[in-house]
């Protein structure tokens, strides 16, 4: 679990910086304007001297630069080994001892963050909006595509909530769809903003060859929806915008955060989704993420996982028996039955990914989603427990396969 | 700053009352005290008398989950909020996309002449070597025409008789020709050809297998079944049949080759029998086919023919053996089940023609007669036969805006909306039937025709009870069958059924 971001001696930077870390072979082979490469010093080759035409940005090592080191940025002293590596986009900040990593080679979970303004409320939000001018997010996160790998299989967009972006998510959008065309784009939106026809054809206008859009739907009853996410009429503006995105084309996964105001009519939301949003790609039913305003809500929202797994087996095969592709995000596979544990997800973003003690023993280990790094003791279900071999071989027959995209 | 988080009873409906929407209802004789409500749109629920009672009363409490239920199935709506219609409208327009097609369907009856003289024929069969019963180039070009008019996103070219194997050189020509315009054209046409097999050479076989031309058969049950049904001239049919089959296959493939069954008096007593033939001779779909009284068959009806009671028994009967053999790890489907439980089940269109609303006869089918007439459908054609040609819509000569202008395609318009039927309109199975104004005439006189007295009616509604019978005992093995048939997947690759909503 490396953290998004860390401390190191940073020195040389003026202003803010977003830049590319590569090998000094990979960065002379790249195409990538040299002055936005910091060239990595591997610690094993020791003061080997890198960089010293100042062609590129600075340099970047573990361990510690000393000796003769060209002029530029320098990063050293990082507090979190391996925190960054060759291939990743890092901000740094003049006068600030932090680097935040934006895009980070091998992740399972490349995501940039759109804004932190939101337009909904939620009470299990693990991201609590702020109502604050953020629109240099923008600028990053342009730089950041500029800087990616070519060859990143996916790449996120989160918030807040990223349609309020308005124009300015058409030019992220669409500067994904020049450089980054085979890389998968997953926006996380409630698609609210969507019930307006006319930026919906505007935004699917950019027509990105692999734009998914992620978009809860917690609910077949609305004040329960609108309860969950704080806003009235939302339900109606969400399915609005899913019926103008799937009129579009647009591509959209239903991701329904399971919590004690929805699970009781799990069956139900399963029967609405099939009944009326046919065109979802993909469902994905995710436990609860322990932080932001969850934390604050405990009481109205915690329920014990295994309290819900017969109402979620029912939800899965209703949805599965009929065609549809479902996942299950978030759920530790101890705590999941073994019918359903072929629709479980390795979910959690490496970076906030961890395991408990007691799961080195477990023979799932390697093929569950684990824990998210905020959990503690008052999170973790009651049926978490390691699985032994004979009781995985007891298990139910994996006739699903893997289908989510 | 302390984030401020309302109550769910600030996100309720403020009066707390609701409308109701249209909806129908039944009450299933096996299925006591609970009533049948469905949607406009085909939702459905099962409601106690007493829920019943009060949603019909206004008194039904709107926090309660049966309320929630309701409004999911779009039965009621909060009276502030008012129904969802989004949704309705994605589903009926969903469901309702083939009428606003262009026809799919294109049926070349390509000669009149065979070699069986199977008792309930819908075609007055000719000799073998009788002449003028043929279709010939010039109609066959225009009718191939017609089919390329239509924009339909497949089409499919079905060659009838008689025996379409007595015209394989017709039929290898308009195979070929399609298929040269198909690829110019960058379209998808199917080929389908109904056949006795008897007369197939492995020539035409290659033929067939070649290009794409699936083969369609009759096999009526056990051999005394058959032979009974499907006199042929050496009265050794069922065997015919059973090794033409083995002879497709082996040079077509195995799903090369389907088969239906048509049940006459002689099949009614053999349910089980005529569904262990099909499992013999390793089909995975049975077509469980009622008699039609068309052409041979009304002359022969005192001899074949029995009441819809006795032939939903049959069906009964086969139906829930068929669930048996599926839940022991067998797949087989009977494909009318599938297409029923399809549309009890799901949003989605289907596309069977002889069972749609508005009906699909000369909107989504055509029918090209050996002469060169058009029909609205099979039964059209047959129609004619025996002296009225109402249903004949022109000549392939004219094109398919002129066939569209035609008075049989003003009886069908007028007469083919289900849920314009008189006692159609108020039936809860409404949304799942179809109406059939040829059937009407051919059978009562008249295109809109008559309920009560209906045949067509009494089947449908009875195939409807049997389903939502099933259907309201909620057994989930069932249920894991019925999802199997309409997902082309093995029972056993379903764990478990899911929430049976």
């Amino acid at each position: 679990m490396l953290p998004l971001h860390s401390r190191a001696r940073v020195r040389g930077v003026q202003g803010r910086a977003i830049v590319k870390v590569l090998t000094e072979d990979e960065a002379i082979r790249s195409k990538i304007d040299p002055g936005r490469c910091l060239i990595w010093l591997d610690r094993r080759d020791g003061n080997k001297p890198v960089n010293v035409e100042g062609r590129f940005a600075g340099t970047v090592t573990d361990g510690n630069l000393e000796g003769e080191l060209a002029a530029g940025i320098s990063v050293d002293r990082t507090d979190v080994p391996g925190v960054v590596a060759p291939g990743d986009v890092i901000r740094l900040m003049e006068g600030s001892a932090r680097v935040s990593v934006l895009y980070r080679r091998g992740s399972n979970s490349n995501t940039m963050l759109a804004t932190e303004r939101c337009n909904s409320f939620c009470i299990m939000c693990s991201q609590p909006p702020r109502d604050v001018d953020d629109g240099w997010l923008v600028e990053e996160m342009l730089a950041t595509i500029d800087l990616m790998d070519r060859d990143e299989a996916q790449l996120g967009i989160s918030g807040g909530e990223p349609t309020l972006l308005g124009d300015d998510l058409l030019v992220v959008l669409d500067r994904a769809r020049r450089l980054l065309p085979n890389t998968a784009l997953h926006v996380l939106s409630n698609g609210r903003r969507f019930a307006d026809e006319a930026f919906a054809r505007t935004v699917c206008a950019v027509r990105h060859p692999n734009l998914t859009w992620g978009v809860p739907v917690y609910s077949d009853c609305p004040e329960i929806h609108d309860y969950v996410v704080q806003a009235h009429s939302a339900w109606e503006e969400t399915l609005a915008g899913l019926y103008n995105l799937a009129k579009l084309g647009a591509k959209v996964e239903i991701r329904v955060v399971v919590q004690r105001p929805n699970v009781e009519r799990l069956g139900e939301l399963a029967y609405f989704i099939f009944r009326n949003l046919t065109f979802a790609g993909h469902v994905a039913f995710m436990g609860l993420e322990p932080i932001g305003f969850a934390r604050a809500n405990y009481e109205k929202i915690w329920i014990d996982p295994v309290d819900c797994m017969d109402r979620l087996r029912d939800a899965v095969f209703f949805l599965a028996n009929r065609g549809m592709n479902v996942s299950l995000y978030n759920y530790p596979l101890c705590v999941v039955p073994a019918e359903i544990r072929p629709f479980s997800r390795r979910s959690i973003s490496d970076w906030k990914n961890t395991y408990l003690p007691n799961c080195g023993g477990c023979m799932l280990r390697d093929d569950c989603c684990g824990f998210f790094g905020s959990i503690d003791s008052k999170w973790v279900s009651r049926a978490v427990s390691p699985v032994a071999g004979d009781a995985l071989r007891r298990g139910g027959t994996l006739n699903y396969g893997r289908q989510c995209p | 700053m302390k984030a401020i988080f309302l109550d769910p009873t600030e996100f309720e409906s403020p009066s707390k009352g609701y409308e109701v929407l249209p909806f129908r209802h039944a009450r299933l004789p096996a299925v006591p005290g609970q009533v049948l409500v469905t949607s406009g749109v085909g939702e459905y629920l099962f409601l106690s008398e007493q829920e019943f009672d009060k949603l019909t009363n206004g008194t039904l409490e709107t926090g309660t989950q049966i309320y929630r239920d309701l409004r999911t199935r779009q039965i009621v709506c909060d009276a502030e909020r008012g129904p969802f219609l989004q949704g309705l409208a994605a589903q009926q327009r969903t469901r309702k996309r083939f009428a606003a097609e262009d026809p799919a369907l294109h049926i070349f009856v390509l000669t009149l002449r065979c070699d069986h003289r199977c008792h309930y024929c819908q075609v007055s069969p000719r000799r073998l070597s009788e002449r003028g019963f043929d279709m010939d180039d010039a109609t066959a070009d225009a009718a191939l025409d017609l089919v390329f008019e239509s924009e339909a996103e497949t089409l499919t070219i079905e060659f009838q008789g008689g025996e379409a194997a007595l015209a394989f050189p017709r039929m290898r020509r308009i195979v070929e020709q399609a298929a040269e315009r198909a690829k110019a054209a960058g379209r998808r046409v199917r080929f389908v050809m109904t056949t006795t097999l008897h007369l197939l050479t492995d020539e035409m076989l290659e033929f067939c297998r070649d290009h794409g031309v699936e083969l369609s058969s009759s096999l009526d049950g056990p051999e005394h079944v058959h032979n009974a049904n499907r006199p042929n001239a050496t009265r050794d049919s069922f065997q015919r049949t059973v090794e033409g089959i083995a002879r497709a296959r082996s040079v077509c493939g195995h799903d090369g080759v389907a088969a239906l069954a048509t049940v006459t008096r002689h099949g009614l007593r053999y349910p089980r029998e005529t569904v262990d033939t099909y499992l013999e001779l390793g089909f995975d779909s049975i077509s469980l086919r009622p008699l039609s009284p068309f052409g041979f068959a009304v002359k022969s009806w005192r001899k074949l023919g029995y009441a819809s009671d006795e032939f939903l028994q049959f069906y009964r009967d086969a139906l829930e053996y068929l669930i048996e053999v599926n839940l022991a790890g067998q797949r087989i489907e009977e494909s009318y089940a599938t297409l029923l439980l399809t549309r009890i089940l799901t949003p989605f269109p289907t596309g069977y023609v002889d069972l749609q609303s508005p009906a699909a006869a000369g909107r989504n089918v055509l029918v090209y007669n050996y002469d060169g007439g058009v029909y609205v459908s099979d039964e059209g054609r047959m129609l004619a036969e025996m002296g009225d040609d109402r249903f004949r819509m022109g000549s392939v000569h004219d094109s398919l805006a002129e066939l569209r202008q035609s008075d049989a395609m003003r009886i069908i318009e007028n007469a083919g909306d289900a849920e314009k039927l008189p006692v159609c309109s108020d039936c809860a199975f409404v949304p799942y039937c179809g109406a059939d104004p040829v059937f009407n005439v051919a059978t009562q006189g008249d295109p809109v025709g008559h309920r009560e007295t209906s045949e067509f009616c009494h089947r449908h509604t009875g195939l409807f009870r049997i389903f939502f019978e099933l259907l309201s005992g909620r057994d989930p093995d069932v249920l894991r069958v019925f999802l199997s048939w309409m997902t082309r997947r093995d029972a056993v690759d379903l764990p478990a059924s899911g929430y049976r909503a």
